[in-house]
């Protein structure tokens, strides 16, 4: 008990990336549903989002920029998988992975190229940048809004997927993506949909990890991307809820490697959980076994 | 009495709640040809993954010349879910890889060409002879093996010629034709030199006449390589043309065995074919 | 032409190409960018074709590349830093724990052989892992062996997450070619024997492999273990090249940078590895050097043109590879005399018929004008 008291920010503070990585998480995890694609650039769409928000907010006003950094980014999701992914569909998985690879690297560079290599200070949001008193910790308002938002708009996507005919559509694809291609399922509009449900989900995160961190850089998607990829992973790929777990989970164990002070270790622990878990139970907590057809 | 090379003893396989094949017992004895047919889905080629370790039987044991390959229980989710019979009669576990089935002397081919695709036809036998390369990785990577490399390459010629691709050695195995793939298919499971070899629908596509030279060429196979044939075919001039012994099943289980006579007479046998038929 | 002629002719080639660097090295000053160019490709030369061993030839996509280069520099700079600049190198441990030098050479291998060692240690679990699933564990073993490598705790050892430096670097450019020459001309003929083929095999269809007889996980960790071995080589002659290591910089950015090396060159084919290396770096470092700089046409200053364009510019050209040219600049085919011969013969001609197709092509638009 001495320890949580003691480590209490740290625990919050866990539990508030980790709902920022549940947020990336299901991006990576709806698409691989779906395509069975690792988006290695979704992680660069993260930070892409973050400096849309640098510059929209350094010449409009809040209520503008905000919608506006949403809007943007969900567009830039949706023309990266036009682009890069739509015309490899009937291609080696290896190529697409190539390709998403590749976007990660233009994107990267892109934003290299706009900022110069600065990193820039992300605008600070009123209100949720306040800081509140939680017993004995002070911390700011974002610790407490990123789990619950994470959790409502995780809710949200549930019922999407569960009840609506999109959802519908979704879950058929994951399944089998040929037959319900023969099922006149419209396969460019599922996709679409992922990809726009993905890219909002991953402004929103960045919204509220940017608001948190304050500086954003043209490599910083990388390591948030890879992290929320394996809490993906972790949970079983393709299942939502699982990513959701995954991701908290990673986000407090992180915190709490922090506040025992082996910080070097911090990102190499998420991996070496990823490893531990595909060798003990590949497909994850929640994933379904898949075997190939002789 | 004739030796057994391959021994099945109350094989069942169960994928989740589906038992596709159902305690299923057969021998074959050295020298035969033996047939296993059965209606669409009743689990042949299922038990060929078996027998050849691509899956892991649910229940049963699978030996051969008298050594276990496989032997299982249902166990851990299964013990559950198992739905086959006989669920006490095997205790052990024991599972051999594809490959070293392989090495102990079964060679198989595909009912859906599974070759090397993008390598030459003399590529595709060589990789079946590879495992009886003697020179290390390391000595190779050095240009040490290049002696042994010419004699397999001509031993790999051998097999080819055989099937009478020779013309065709240089080709990219995707660019043959249907049936020179099919040729190559066996080319390959020979040069793993077995002393059974599984043929998963060999006939697939065929017109009569090819699948009355492939009758001969099994035959030829049989004598010349001193081998066991035992193979999954739906061509019925084939199966009862060719096979000493015949195993019928049916959604997995087996219902009759025989000879072609016996088979052609068996009551069973014609209820399976011809319910078929009836419903259609 | 017979092999034996053929064969002459190509080590007549190969001998020529070391004539031409010794020359090149003699009268082009030592800052010259050609040189610095055909040092770094000759280097990154082996590395893509370390990294296609394993990606394009065995069909394992493993991003693990840049932990195992990691472990090579680290290896080869740790042993031979001489013991005089201990002291200095490793001024927040005492001069460290290790009071050793080994010979250059010595100190290449090992650093071979430990990357090695790590692979077929990370093998054990992860080779067993489905396509994109080892892609993200090797990618993760990269990762943690970064994190390893900068942790103070080893200190004495790697010198945490400081420089290493002060070692011994190479003095001439004909060194790094005959090491990558050496160890590329390794892993070609791994290739041409009967593993090789088993490793294409597995590539093309596991399951049939397998069933004929080939041990699937034995000849992954091969390639694995192998491909490995020449990455902390390559990881070596890195050190050495750029004169000072630091674990920080090699983030899986380098591993993407040489797996992009391997897609344009295109997976499958070790010449093509080759000459986009060159083609790599010499882009990278030379030839699209002027898209960073601002320049002016008279008074109108050129738009675009300023730091960072250069690699805008080249992630589309990248792009554009990846998306319309999937098969890179070679397929999956390989040098050879022939070929080259061919190549050269029909040069004439294939630029007479782009000539003549342009002027089609002129002549089809102006009718359809009409």
């Amino acid at each position: 008990m001495d320890f949580i008291v003691a480590n209490l920010p740290y625990l919050l503070t866990g539990i508030s990336v980790g709902g920022q990585y549940a947020l990336i998480a299901i991006g990576y995890t709806m698409v691989y549903g779906i395509l069975r694609l690792i988006n290695f650039a979704h992680g660069d769409l993260f930070m892409i989002a973050g400096f849309i928000m640098v510059y929209a907010s350094a010449s409009l006003p809040l209520y503008i920029s905000l919608p506006l950094v949403i809007i943007l980014t969900v567009v830039l999701g949706v023309l990266i998988e036009r682009v890069a992914y739509k015309p490899l569909r009937s291609a080696p998985r290896m190529s697409v992975m190539i390709s998403a690879i590749g976007v990660s690297y233009l994107l990267q560079n892109f934003a290299w190229y706009v900022t110069g290599g600065l990193a820039k200070i992300y605008p600070e949001i009123p209100w949720i940048s306040d800081s509140v008193q939680i017993g004995p910790v002070s911390t700011s308002r974002i610790t407490i809004i990123t789990p619950i938002l994470t959790i409502v708009l995780i809710i949200a996507l549930v019922v999407l997927i569960k009840r609506t005919k999109i959802g519908m559509a979704m879950r058929a694809v994951s399944r089998d993506f040929e037959t319900s291609q023969l099922m006149g399922i419209n396969i460019n509009r599922v996709i679409s949909t992922t990809f726009i449900i993905g890219s909002f989900l991953a402004a929103i995160g960045s919204i509220l990890y940017f608001s948190r961190y304050t500086t954003v850089t043209p490599t910083i998607g990388a390591m948030p991307g890879l992290k929320a990829f394996v809490a993906a992973v972790f949970g079983g790929i393709g299942s939502i809820p699982g990513a959701v777990i995954g991701a908290f989970i990673i986000g407090i164990c992180e915190n709490i490697i922090k506040a025992l002070g082996y910080t070097t270790f911090s990102d190499a622990f998420t991996f070496a959980l990823l490893i531990v878990i595909l060798i003990f139970k590949p497909t994850g907590l929640f994933g379904e076994k898949e075997s190939e057809k002789v | 009495m004739a030796k057994n090379v391959l021994k099945l003893e109350n094989v069942t396989m169960q994928f989740g709640g589906v038992v596709a094949v159902n305690d299923l017992s057969l021998e074959v004895n050295e020298g035969e040809i033996i047939a296993l047919i059965g209606p669409n889905g009743a689990g042949k080629t299922t038990a060929f993954n078996c027998i050849t370790g691509v899956y892991e039987p649910t229940n049963g044991r699978i030996s051969f010349n008298g050594e276990t390959m496989l032997e299982n229980c249902p166990h851990g989710k299964m013990k559950k879910l198992y739905a086959g019979t006989n669920a006490g009669k095997f205790t052990k576990v024991i599972r051999k890889t594809p490959d070293v089935i392989t090495k102990m002397g079964i060679a198989r081919t595909f009912q859906n060409i599974r070759l090397f695709k993008t390598m030459t036809v003399l590529e595709n036998v060589l990789v079946a002879c590879h495992m009886f390369v003697k020179t290390g990785v390391v000595f190779s990577m050095l240009g040490l093996g290049k002696k042994e490399e010419a004699a397999m390459r001509q031993q790999a010629m051998e097999y080819i010629r055989f099937m009478g691709l020779e013309d065709v050695a240089d080709e990219i195995a995707a660019n043959l034709p249907y049936g020179k793939q099919r040729h190559l298919e066996i080319a390959r499971a020979l040069a793993a030199r077995p002393k059974l070899l599984l043929l998963d629908e060999p006939a697939a596509g065929m017109n009569p006449q090819e699948t009355a030279e492939l009758m001969e060429l099994i035959r030829r196979i049989r004598d010349e390589f001193n081998l066991t044939v035992f193979m999954i075919e739906h061509h019925m001039d084939l199966v009862m043309g060719i096979s000493d012994r015949i195993y019928v099943i049916d959604f997995g289980k087996q219902i009759a065995e025989g000879t072609p006579v016996e088979i052609q007479n068996n009551p069973a046998v014609i209820a399976a074919y011809l319910g078929e038929e009836e419903e259609a | 032409m017979s092999k034996k002629k053929k064969n002459i002719i190509n080590i007549c080639l190969l001998a020529a190409l070391f004539v031409v660097l010794f020359v090149l090295e003699q009268t082009l000053s030592g800052g010259s960018m050609l040189l610095t160019v055909l040092k770094k490709g000759a280097i990154y030369a082996l590395i893509a074709c370390s990294m296609n061993l394993l990606n394009g030839f065995t069909g394992l996509f493993s991003l693990g590349q840049a932990g195992f280069m990691l472990l090579g520099a680290y290896t080869y700079a740790i042993f031979t830093i001489p013991v005089e600049a201990r002291a200095d190198v490793y001024q927040y441990f005492d001069g460290g724990i290790i009071q050793f030098t080994l010979p250059v050479i010595v100190a290449i291998i090992l650093a071979g052989i430990v990357a090695a060692l790590f692979a077929s240690l990370i093998g054990m679990p992860v080779l067993r892992l489905k396509s994109d699933y080892l892609a993200i564990a090797t990618l993760g073993f990269a990762e943690i062996i970064r994190a390893f490598m900068m942790f103070e705790g080893l200190g004495p050892i790697t010198n945490g997450s400081n420089l290493l430096k002060k070692f011994p670097t190479f003095s001439t450019i004909l060194f790094p070619f005959a090491v990558a020459g050496v160890c590329i001309a390794l892993i070609v003929m791994l290739i041409n024997s009967s593993y090789g083929r088993a490793f294409k095999a597995i590539r093309d269809d596991e399951v049939a492999a397998e069933a004929m007889g080939v041990n699937l996980f034995k000849h992954k960790q091969t390639a694995f273990v192998i491909s490995s071995f020449f990455a902390g080589i390559g990881g070596a002659l890195l050190a050495m090249y750029q004169s000072t290591v630091q674990a920080n910089a090699f983030k899986s950015a380098m591993t993407y940078e040489i797996l992009l090396i391997v897609v344009i060159g295109g997976i499958g084919s070790i010449t093509g590895s080759i000459l986009a290396s060159f083609l790599y770096i010499a882009s990278s470092e030379w030839w699209l050097r002027f898209l960073d700089e601002t320049a002016f046409i008279g008074s109108f200053q050129v738009p675009l043109l300023r730091s960072g364009f250069r690699m805008v510019v080249f992630s589309i050209i990248i792009m554009v590879i990846v998306l319309f040219y999937r098969q890179g600049i070679m397929g999956t085919r390989e040098y050879s005399l022939d070929a080259l011969l061919r190549f050269f013969k029909n040069l004439p001609a294939k630029i007479k018929s782009i000539g003549k197709k342009k002027k089609g092509e002129d002549a089809a638009a102006s009718e359809e004008v009409q």
